[in-house]
């Protein structure tokens, strides 16, 4: 159990440091408006699917690599999860925490 | 009187600010957008135009239909639990939380040269760019007896929510117990490719339940069931056991609708209580006409970073339209998708800032097996720079494991998001 621990917090920061390269934020903003489809604009969801808004970053970062790995269960974000990189689900995480609740 | 008048007057002065010719310099200043169609990419296009450039850019955008009526869930109202008015969004937020011009006419013609969009009613729209999202139109021409006099009026493609929905919904319900309910599928691409299967799980439903000697007849041009294959089969034979029959390489080359009989390339004729032929698709009639569309004068070829036409500079191309990339789907959340890739391409341009050169994003699709239970197909889709299109994500993506009521009510939540995201 705390191996793989380990291993996440290790993942993620190290993608948290890879996602410090540059990227356009206004184009973080087009890869995140991809999934207000399903969460609403800007990540406001209306009522029965989760909102992101203003949801706290690394909780976020936490849930999309643990759907990627297979180590959360879901019914559509571990598919989902596995087509994003881990600097990109950083930066739309990123995107999705300074957006107003 | 007069005054109630005069302000009628004065806000439709308001409104024909956007529209040149005589006027240009009216009603603001900063670059012009006209968007041709207001449903999925269309509408999803002028919220995010106006969002994003922050008000700076004028949206007209152009809808003959006074709501928008959802084709995702549609097939609920065919089965009978939903009612159209659960599937029917106004266009007025649009406007009234974006500043989104709602023109409610049909466009004549589009003058890509100068720049011009002209309307049934006689007013002309000019634009700096010109997004055209018109969804689909049938190829009638390749259904002969369709054109005959009432034979739309009889037989419903219902491919296109709203009136055809209620209609082939009341043709069910008059149907006699102990009827055969024929649908036909044409050849891919077309317009949401689970549909026909969803559609023929609800009315089978709605059988066991009001009319359970019926039977429903799936007659599908292509070879097998083209999307969620083994899930829908599953449930045909699990759920509806007996009462669907599917039969595949059934290709409609006719239809008789004074007799209710469908004639096929290879095969014998059919009758069957109530058809529901789904014809043949191409790009709507506009882009057509247009000249947009230049792959087999079918579908419309844009470039994948901006939807710009390759036909036609300055305009752009949304949703069931497209020449779609390998893997992408014609679906209503594809279709949002585009619609916000282009406008934010379409902010850069007018603005002058790059454009995303990396554009990723995803389809969900939902399909009920039952008015509860759902299975759903996912991808996730990425910019290829080399290739030049968009391209699924290798091991991204995939299917329910099994039909199930968790994923109905994520169903619903889905379509009340994507209506928000698109209209509200």
């Amino acid at each position: 159990m705390k191996l793989p621990h380990i291993l996440t917090m290790a993942a993620l920061l190290a993608a948290t440091g890879l996602a410090q390269a540059q990227v356009d934020p206004l184009h973080v903003r087009s890869w995140a408006a991809s999934c207000a489809a399903c969460h609403g604009t800007d990540g406001r969801a209306q009522p029965g699917m989760e909102s992101l808004a203003g949801a706290n970053k690394d909780d976020m970062v936490k849930k999309m690599l643990d759907f990627k790995a297979g180590r959360k269960p879901a019914t559509i974000m571990h598919q989902l999860a596995k087509g994003y990189s881990d600097e990109q689900i950083v930066a739309i995480a990123g995107y999705f925490a300074a957006q107003k609740k | 009187m007069q005054r109630r008048h005069f302000l009628q007057t004065g806000s439709a002065l308001g409104a024909m600010g956007l529209i040149s010719g005589c006027a240009t310099t009216g009603g603001g200043s900063g670059p012009k957008v006209v968007v041709i169609g207001g449903g999925y990419s269309g509408a999803t296009a002028a919220k995010y135009l106006r969002l994003w450039s922050e008000q700076k850019i004028q949206v007209t955008l152009v809808e003959p239909n006074p709501a928008f009526v959802s084709c995702p869930i549609s097939n609920l109202v065919i089965g009978g639990s939903k009612t159209i008015a659960d599937i029917t969004t106004p266009y007025d937020n649009l406007t009234k939380r974006h500043g989104v011009n709602v023109v409610k006419d049909r466009v004549n013609s589009i003058d890509a040269d100068k720049r011009i969009v002209k309307l049934a009613g006689g007013t002309e729209l000019s634009y700096d760019r010109l997004i055209v999202s018109p969804g689909v139109d049938f190829m009638w021409e390749s259904l002969p007896g369709m054109n005959k006099a009432g034979a739309k009026e009889k037989v419903m493609h219902a491919w296109k929510a709203g009136e055809q929905t209620l209609t082939l919904r009341k043709q069910l319900e008059a149907m006699p117990d102990g009827g055969v309910f024929a649908m036909s599928i044409p050849l891919a691409p077309y317009r949401c490719p689970p549909g026909p299967y969803e559609r023929a799980c609800q009315v089978a439903e709605y059988f066991t339940k009001a009319k359970p000697k019926s039977k429903v007849l799936i007659l599908d041009a292509n070879e097998d069931v083209t999307s969620k294959g083994p899930l829908f089969k599953k449930a045909w034979a699990e759920r509806y056991k007996g009462m669907i029959e599917y039969r595949g390489k059934h290709n409609v080359t006719d239809v008789d609708a004074a007799t209710n009989t469908l004639k096929f390339e290879f095969n014998d004729d059919i009758k069957a209580s109530v058809l529901n032929v789904i014809p043949n698709m191409r790009a709507g009639d506009i882009a057509v006409n247009a000249g947009l569309a230049t792959a087999n004068k079918r579908w419309c070829e844009v470039d994948f970073l901006t939807f710009e036409s390759k036909a036609a500079k300055n305009v752009h191309v949304l949703g069931d339209s497209i020449q779609i990339a390998p893997g992408m789907p014609k679906s209503g959340h594809m279709a949002n998708q585009h619609g916000k890739t282009c406008a934010a391409a379409v902010v850069a341009l007018l603005m002058g800032k790059e454009v995303n050169p990396m554009p990723i994003y995803n389809n969900t699709c939902y399909s009920f097996v039952s008015s509860e239970d759902v299975v759903h197909v996912a991808s996730v889709h990425r910019y290829d720079a080399e290739k030049k299109t968009m391209l699924t994500v290798p091991g991204s993506g995939g299917v329910s494991s099994a039909a199930n009521e968790l994923e109905g009510r994520y169903a619903l939540a889905w379509a009340r998001n994507i209506w928000a995201d698109t209209l509200a």
